[in-house]
């Protein structure tokens, strides 16, 4: 099977600085693919390009065989592809299920209408994608009191609303509590596996990509170092040396969450 | 050649005050992310304490001193303004701290209106500097020759204060990222009034060091507010190097431009910063301001619903009331309900791309005077009626929206906002300058309605239904999807880019509108007027229609009429004190430090405190 997304030789450079040096991967159909590397490894540089606010200095972004390199957010969100901030962006002013409804409005194309209220539009569809994230009870709360893990949801049930086949996720757990983390990428890992979403997310704790990636990359100084499942990944000594600097962290770590 | 070289040299001597003037603002801004209204002001105080010190201090060191002495005393001033205006307003959004300064302004000009009283006052000249020297045989004043070698030395001063002094280390370090600074145990309110004092005196200098050429009067104010704008603006926000560079460009621009086309001087000038904006969005040696994803300071706006059965039939009722008023009231009343129709509208659209878009115009007075320009030209120059032209109004002033908006938008911010201000300047030095076809100063007169409508109380009905028409029409807008989409736009441009939402086009159709909905505006007051006069297009009515949006209300749907209803409705009465703009500077001042939230805002807020409004669940 062709794969949803195809990277091939991806660079960008600042300066004399190669932040992503020649990155290529391939992402399949369903898949929950991880990007990880250490501060400065180049993650955000490459989700930067492949989401469209950065253009790449040479290489292509192929979705579903269409080269979306160096186009605008907007074109490649109608393209199919969704999308998480590490910093979450809410609308602040609206209340929770007015933020889905943005994003309904906007599939809908109905962004320039004069004559219909808006608060009506699209409502059941945007109850119904909160009810998925759990965040139904929350729909008419004002956006700017919920908590961070709200907003997160919140997030995830925008991203859902044009029924992506891509959702690009800019570690999805930031600045959340260690057990929020698990129970978001769980709840995020089982919607996407019902709708059979692609992912490809960054993440800095290893609890969270360890237990849900399918698949890891490994990122450092611009370039890709390994590309394999869990455990390749876990045992690799190159990875290991560039990430922690030896030992076996990894498997404390993980015995760690299972206590 | 000679008259070339004395023309480049009378420019840069011109240059000196408008570097000064405009080096304080941009410092200021960078450090207190405040745009200092009032600076044009602490410019005119500087003439004015200049004027009156040289009167007592004799000679050389009486006149250099007294310039020095100006620009300390009007710092000082600065110092009262911040610590009493400014210091109780930081923490809230930061246009209200523009609307603060905006009322500083107006207690200034009345202020010396009482001290020195209305008449122009004629420089001194400089002792010792009073004739001219000949350049290739052209005379060039030896002032001017002074000026020029003082403004880099003065230039130096400052850069070498900013760059290599401790003081300045701190403020550079403030003007990047001012929480850190007082994190790291800086005293940031007394670093900001030192800030302010260096800016005002600055402006105080400029005011006094011009005054051998230009003399005082109560106008300087205004006149040089625009210039320096631009100067900022071309050089680049927070660059002194950049406001010397533009100070000098403008200034000598300025005079090759009375030279040679005397009737387009100020138009110049606003081309020129065009052009720059064009290829550089941030000014010739600025860098991008970021305006940062926290933007909204201060409680958060409340989430908002069409209203409900209760309100529209009480909407209703207030129209059947308004719209019976020729019936049941007088003349006076009939006509002054109809200006107050008309401003509601003008401010109703300002505070649509405002309020709902974040879309902060100083210059939106550019559609409303647009629109009434356009309607008065066509029926002066192509006989148009009064129904026709009532429709090209408004399309004109769109037309001119779509092309001010698409080169304002590129840029954010306060640059969004300086050049709206640019353009609302440029269109009233066309109308000012091009005297053969806008009457200039004398303006457009005997647009009258046509015969079936010159009754005041039938121009009455057509106002009431285009204004308040236009009104719900920009209400209804705010609660469409259209709405919501310049809502998404302002609260978060990444999150709206993201879900295919583009920004930028969403941003320039609500300018359009907005213009379109002044434009309209215009149009019914020229023909309630029966002329038009180039005064519609400064930027003080920009700034009236500014001011009334934020004490009506900038977060809430109803501010922007309610308050222009509100004060169009007082300054009837309140103009007919000779100082009232010495009381309404004193009372901006103190609405915008004790009732942030403007007229609408504070009664809701009584409103959900007297049990009269459900108070939302999360607004608790």
């Amino acid at each position: 099977m062709s794969p949803i997304l195809s990277v091939r030789n991806l660079s960008r450079s600042f300066g004399a600085i190669k932040a992503v040096d020649d990155v290529s991967f391939d992402l399949a159909k369903g898949e929950l693919l991880a990007l990880i590397g250490p501060n400065g490894a180049g993650k955000s540089t490459c989700f930067n390009m492949l989401m469209g606010q950065l253009k790449p200095s040479s290489g292509t972004v192929q979705l579903l065989g269409k080269n979306i390199a160096g186009m605008q957010p907007r074109k490649i969100w109608r393209m199919g592809v969704g999308r998480t901030f590490q910093i979450t962006a809410t609308y602040a002013s609206m209340t929770v299920v007015e933020n889905v409804q943005m994003a309904l409005m906007s599939f809908h194309r109905k962004l320039y209408s004069l004559t219909t209220f808006a608060h009506t539009l699209y409502r059941d569809e945007a109850l119904s994608l909160l009810d998925t994230v759990g965040m139904v009870d929350q729909a008419e709360r004002h956006c700017a009191v919920l908590a961070y893990g709200d907003l997160k949801r919140l997030e995830l049930a925008v991203a859902l609303a044009h029924d992506p086949i891509l959702l690009l996720m800019d570690e999805p757990t930031a600045g959340m509590a260690p057990r929020e983390r698990i129970a978001l990428m769980q709840l995020t890992a089982d919607i996407l596996d019902a709708k059979g979403v692609s992912v490809l997310f960054t993440e800095h704790d290893m609890d969270v990509v360890f237990s849900h990636a399918h698949r890891i990359m490994v990122l450092n100084r611009g370039q890709l170092i390994a590309n394999g499942s869990v455990d390749e990944i876990r045992n690799n000594p190159q990875v290991q040396e560039v990430y922690l600097g030896g030992g076996t962290l990894f498997n404390a770590v993980q015995e760690d969450a299972h206590a | 050649m000679g008259l070339f070289i004395a023309q480049i040299l009378t420019g840069l001597a011109n240059a000196g005050a408008l570097f000064m003037v405009a080096s304080g603002l941009s410092l200021i801004f960078g450090v207190t992310r405040v745009v200092n209204f009032a600076h044009g002001s602490f410019y005119m105080l500087g003439a004015y304490v200049g004027y009156s010190l040289m009167q007592v201090l004799p000679g050389m060191v009486g006149f250099w001193g007294a310039i020095l002495l100006a620009g300390i005393i009007v710092g000082l001033i600065g110092v009262i303004v911040e610590i009493c205006v400014l210091r109780p307003v930081y923490s809230a959004p930061e246009l209200f701290q523009l609307v603060a300064t905006f009322g500083v302004i107006l207690v200034i000009q009345d202020l010396v209106l009482m001290i020195w009283g209305p008449q122009d006052l004629l420089g001194p000249r400089a002792p010792g500097l009073k004739g001219v020297i000949r350049i290739m045989g052209e005379p060039v004043p030896q002032y001017d020759i002074a000026l020029i070698v003082i403004t880099p030395f003065v230039a130096f001063a400052l850069w070498y204060l900013i760059t290599k002094t401790r003081v300045g280390t701190l403020v550079r370090a403030a003007t990047q990222d001012r929480e850190m600074v007082s994190a790291l145990g800086v005293n940031q309110a007394w670093l900001f009034t030192g800030v302010f004092f260096l800016g005002c005196a600055l402006a105080g200098l400029g005011g006094a060091l011009q005054l051998p050429k230009g003399g005082a009067d109560l106008l300087m104010d205004f006149t040089i507010l625009g210039s320096v704008f631009v100067v900022v603006v071309i050089g680049g926000m927070g660059s002194l190097p950049g406001a010397y560079l533009a100070a000098v460009i403008i200034s000598v621009l300025n005079v090759f431009g009375v030279t040679y086309a005397p009737q387009s001087t100020l138009v110049l000038m606003f081309v020129v910063m065009v052009v720059v904006l064009m290829f550089r969005p941030f000014g010739l040696l600025g860098k991008e301001e970021v305006a940062g994803e926290h933007g909204q300071v201060g409680e958060p706006e409340r989430p908002i619903k069409p209203a409900g059965n209760r309100i529209r039939l009480l909407v209703a009722a207030g129209l059947v009331i308004l719209g019976l008023l020729p019936l049941y009231s007088g003349n006076f009343a009939v006509v002054l309900v109809t200006d107050i129709l008309i401003f509601c509208l003008f401010a109703a659209s300002l505070h649509f791309m405002l309020g709902q878009g974040g879309l902060v115009s100083f210059g939106h007075a550019a559609f409303f005077g647009g629109g009434a320009y356009a309607a008065a030209l066509f029926v002066t120059y192509a006989d148009t009626p009064m129904e026709l032209a009532l429709v090209l109004a408004p399309i004109c002033a769109g037309l001119a929206a779509i092309i001010i908006g698409w080169v304002c938008l590129r840029s954010t911010g306060v640059y969004f906002a300086m050049l709206t201000l640019a353009f609302g300047q440029l269109l009233w030095s066309l109308a000012f300058q091009w005297g053969d076809v806008t009457g200039g100063d004398d303006g457009l007169v005997n647009i009258w309605p046509s015969d079936w409508a010159s009754d005041n109380s039938v121009y009455y009905y057509i106002a009431f239904f285009l204004c308040t028409g236009g009104i719900l029409l920009l209400r209804q807008a705010a609660h469409a999807p259209f709405g919501y989409a310049m809502r998404a736009a302002r609260d978060s441009a990444r999150q709206a880019e993201a879900m295919g939402i583009n920004t930028k086009r969403v941003q320039l159709v609500a300018f359009t509108f907005a213009g379109i909905m002044a434009g309209l505006a215009g149009g019914l007051f020229v023909f309630s007027k029966g002329s038009i006069f180039p005064n519609e297009l400064e930027t003080a009515r920009s700034f009236d229609a500014l001011i009334v949006v934020f004490l009506g209300g900038v977060k809430t749907l109803s501010g922007g009429w309610v308050g222009a209803a509100f004060f169009e409705g007082i300054k009837d009465y309140l103009t007919r004190f000779e100082y009232w703009r010495l009381a309404l500077g004193l009372s901006i001042i103190i609405v915008v430090i004790l009732g942030p939230e403007g007229i609408v805002g504070s009664l809701r807020k009584a409103g959900e405190r007297f049990g009269l409004l459900k108070v939302p669940e999360d607004a608790k």
